[in-house]
């Protein structure tokens, strides 16, 4: 049989996001030859992936709504300057139907799944009717949203029993979601909660699940082409979290039992065959008990791809890259082997006690470096960290070939690394990676703020 | 004054930070002054004078390639698209250089997404300069047209 030859990959693409994301898809782009076109607001004319860019156009001023956010300018910009494709990157429009939906109906290919996967996976309630049915389990809970009648959702409280949490079906990424102890605060917290889900998300529907006590979350990377085939990239584990917030991610998840992992996996590459999936994505758990229950699924590339990419040497943007251009996945799931051990810590702009953000001059910038460190960051000596975005300036992420040597190699790279002028979450991550739980391995998602409250307490 | 003494006091000035030492013992007066040497201004004149040099190419190149700003008022391009002098191909431009503007007179097209914005003017005044070259691609806050 001959072999096919893949169709060509694009001649330009159009990076629709910021910071180290939009130098990450920079990267992917100059490697496959691919002319790239960022655009950017006001206040990010002089990142450096601007500098670098092919073409930059600035699409609005430094307000996300008026410009990351800004659909029409953003196709513009793709118009004026003939790309053929636009990466949404994570966060802003990444998991936007209607930015997808609009970018294929201008002509240009949108590096994600299809709009209606991505209708399907963003609200919350179809997500897990759509899993339940592909045999993905899920959290105990309302089976879709939650009744209105009231008796109906005391009812419901009762049979999933107390704890439980209501959840914005808008929602995700930790926004609008409430936990509700007893029944008397039951009624309340859910005219509550879908008031500010109609305010934030404008969808006020809400639905129920039961609230785990000491979950980990455990996440599976999927990669999926439009041939049908799907493979999962093993798993992350992302339970260090502060408000809902990753702070601190690795790749594989300690102390879970492989034949678990696989039956989960292979659930994940099922339910993607049966979505008819494209592109990356990543299945969120909660895992207790040994126990596996889907929260939700992000229809994107996400910020701590890189322990992934590390641990099975596959470079996850390429190949949402290719997909998109009509390439099949080169691998099949018996190819992908995991090596190794890999930790990724965010690195914040912020005040490591009170987590104000601290925007400003970066006066002196040093990264660390040596055998298995990875920095991904769009920051350089004398950056202006910008005021109006989310507060991230980095990763760094140290590979091992054991746990132990990449937290090794993390506490060296984090007491190498150089950041002034602002103040970052540094002291926080060395704090941890010395932590004798963290060491160990296991903590819940509840670890990181109940160290917290505690040391409040002693001091 | 005994020679061992003096030498005594010679080493003491010495090693201390003493500019001046003077003993009087009866008759005897002995005068010792150390010449301190004058701080390494070269030097430390130089350093930041380096570090400045170092700072200046990483500051924004942009700032320092920036034309000085025109005098005027310069209306910008409020969003992205391709700049158009002119309603239609073949249509006489809205404005040329010398024409009085008055606020809310169309000033050029901006076409995006297969849509012609007007572009109104917010300012009245002489049409000093045209910024823009008609059929050109331009970015937000890209100078357009120059009102004196």
């Amino acid at each position: 049989m001959a072999p096919s030859v893949p169709p060509p990959l694009f001649d330009k693409i159009l990076i629709a996001n910021r910071g180290e994301i939009a130098l990450r898809i920079q990267r992917a782009c100059r490697e496959l030859g691919i002319k790239t076109v960022v655009v950017h607001s006001e206040a990010d004319s002089d990142a450096k992936y601007v500098r670098l860019a092919d073409e930059s156009v600035c699409i609005g001023p430094a307000a996300s709504a008026q410009s990351y956010l800004n659909i029409p300018a953003i196709i513009s910009a793709a118009e004026v300057t003939d790309a053929q494709a636009i990466h949404p990157g994570y966060g802003f429009l990444s998991e936007n139907a209607d930015f997808a939906e609009r970018v294929e109906k201008s002509g240009f290919v949108f590096i994600g799944p299809r709009a209606d996967t991505i209708r399907l996976m963003g609200d919350k309630v179809s997500a897990k009717i759509a899993m339940t049915k592909a045999g993905v389990p899920c959290v105990p809970g309302s089976e879709g949203a939650m009744p209105d009648d009231p008796k109906e959702i005391v009812k419901l409280a009762r049979s999933i029993q107390y704890p439980v949490i209501v959840k914005a079906s808008g929602g995700g990424g930790g926004r609008g979601m409430r936990v509700v102890h007893t029944e008397a605060a039951l009624l309340g917290a859910v005219s509550l909660t879908q008031a500010e889900a109609g305010a934030a998300f404008g969808n006020p529907t809400v639905y129920m699940e039961k609230y785990l006590a000491n979950p980990r979350h455990i996440e599976i990377q999927v990669l999926a082409d439009a041939h049908r085939n799907a493979v999962c990239l093993f798993e992350r584990d992302c339970s260090m979290q502060r408000r809902h917030q990753k702070i601190i991610e690795e790749a594989p998840a300690p102390h879970i039992p492989p034949r678990l992992l696989a039956r989960i996996s292979e659930r994940c590459a099922d339910a993607c065959r049966k979505i008819n999936y494209r592109g990356a994505g990543t299945f969120e758990f909660l895992y207790q008990d040994d126990q596996f229950f889907f929260i939700e699924m992000n229809t994107r590339i996400q910020v701590e791809h890189p322990v992934t990419e590390l641990i099975t040497g596959i470079d996850l943007v390429q190949q949402q890259i290719k997909v998109a251009a009509g390439h099949k996945l080169p691998f099949r799931q018996r190819d992908i082997i995991r090596r190794g051990h890999a930790i990724e810590c965010r690195i914040n702009a912020e005040d490591p006690d009170r987590f104000v953000p601290s925007p400003g001059r970066i006066t002196s910038y040093h990264a660390p470096g040596g055998p298995g460190i990875r920095v991904d960051s769009h920051v350089y000596q004398n950056y202006v960290v910008p005021p109006y975005y989310d507060s991230m300036v980095g990763k760094v992420i140290a590979y091992g070939d054991t746990r132990e040597q990449a937290m090794a190699r993390m506490r060296i790279a984090l007491s190498e690394m150089v950041v002034e002028g602002i103040k970052t979450n540094i002291p926080l991550h060395q704090e941890l990676l010395l932590d004798e739980a963290f060491v160990r391995g296991g903590t819940s998602i509840h670890f990181l703020e109940e160290r917290m409250a505690k040391r409040k307490l002693g001091s | 004054m005994d020679l061992r003494k003096l030498k005594t006091l010679i080493e003491l000035v010495e090693s201390s930070g003493i500019a001046e030492l003077e003993i009087a013992e009866g008759e005897e007066r002995v005068r010792i002054t150390r010449s301190l040497q004058p701080p390494l201004q070269a030097a430390s004149a130089a350093a930041p004078v380096i570090a400045a040099a170092a700072a200046a190419p990483l500051a924004t190149p942009a700032a320092l390639a920036t034309p000085p700003e025109p005098e005027g008022h310069t209306v910008k391009a409020p969003m992205v698209g391709t700049f158009y002098r002119a309603g239609s191909p073949g249509d006489k431009a809205f404005v040329e250089v010398g024409d009085t503007v008055a606020v809310g007179e169309p000033l050029c097209i901006i076409e995006a997404m297969k849509l012609m914005n007007e572009i109104e003017s917010d300012y009245a005044g002489v049409v000093k300069a045209i910024m823009a070259e008609n059929g050109q691609p331009v970015e937000y806050g890209q100078p357009l047209i120059l009102i004196g």
